[in-house]
């Protein structure tokens, strides 16, 4: 019986990797802070998650033409963000809540970073039988 | 997933690259806030930078080449072009100016001070902003690194 990574690591490799793409995006965000019409955008960590979670619902492309669906930041999981103040150049950034944003993102990655290196630390204390 | 943190430095870096070059705009025009010209055509004019976000059709290309990540959306931000400020010109009435026209009139630059003041705060906190997510993304970086040990 071999050692199921994706079982011995459950959730948190996915996690991990939806808290990197949502500090891409808000990273993004908070770089058009000054962009006149840019919108501010943010992902739905709970859908994204459920998305990587079940693979299965990814569509198989079988032709090197057919585009892949889902995946990483599909368009059903980045979401605009609804505006909190009208402002003159249809800018939706707010820096400040983007920032509070992004240190909480940043906050949860090292949560989930945490729980990751338990699970890997598990694992080398079991093979090593300590 | 790694990718993806390295674009967050590509992000964050056309971000700085932005603000200093809307900063050494506002320097530009302040250093000029008093160059006196004797004619409209040749008198310094306030320029101001257009930002822009970096639209999806250049990720996609990058995409097909296969070195891009993510995103359906942009990817940071660029100066699509720097305009000169059509605000109404300066003119005074200073005839003993060497510069004064036959008139008498001298047109100073349509540049406003308080305005440059405040751009340029903006800029060095936007600037300061993207330096912080560029900071937090390499903790990050560094932190994959040291998994499993």
């Amino acid at each position: 019986m071999g050692i199921s990574f994706d079982r011995a690591l459950g959730i948190h490799a996915q996690a991990l990797e939806v808290r990197v793409s949502r500090a891409e995006v808000l990273a993004n965000n908070l770089a058009n802070a000054d962009t006149p019409g840019y919108k501010a955008r943010d992902i739905d960590f709970q859908a994204m998650l459920g998305q990587q979670m079940d693979g299965q619902l990814e569509m198989a492309t079988t032709n090197g033409k057919h585009l892949p669906v889902g995946g990483l930041a599909s368009e059903d999981s980045l979401k605009y963000r609804v505006p909190t103040q009208p402002s003159l150049d249809g800018n939706t950034v707010d820096t400040q809540m983007e920032t509070a944003e992004f240190t909480k993102n940043v906050m949860d990655y090292q949560a989930s970073f945490q729980f990751l290196n338990g699970r890997f630390k598990g694992l080398s204390a079991a093979i090593r039988g300590e | 997933m790694i990718m993806s943190l390295n674009s967050i430095f590509d992000i964050a870096g056309s971000g700085m690259a932005a603000q200093s070059i809307r900063l050494n705009t506002t320097a530009s025009n302040m250093a000029n806030a008093n160059t006196a010209a004797s004619s409209t055509g040749e008198v310094y004019r306030a320029k101001k930078p257009v930002f822009a976000a970096v639209q999806f059709q250049t990720l996609n290309e990058m995409h097909n080449a296969g070195v891009g990540s993510v995103g359906e959306e942009s990817q940071g931000v660029l100066v699509k072009d720097i305009v000169e400020s059509d605000a109404p010109l300066d003119m005074r009435y200073e005839p003993h100016h060497p510069l004064a026209n036959e008139e008498g009139y001298v047109i100073y630059p349509n540049v406003n001070i308080v305005e440059e003041m405040t751009d340029m705060l903006s800029a060095s906190r936007g600037f300061q902003t993207n330096v912080d997510v560029m900071d937090a993304a390499k903790t990050m970086m560094q932190r994959v690194l040291s998994l499993g040990q």
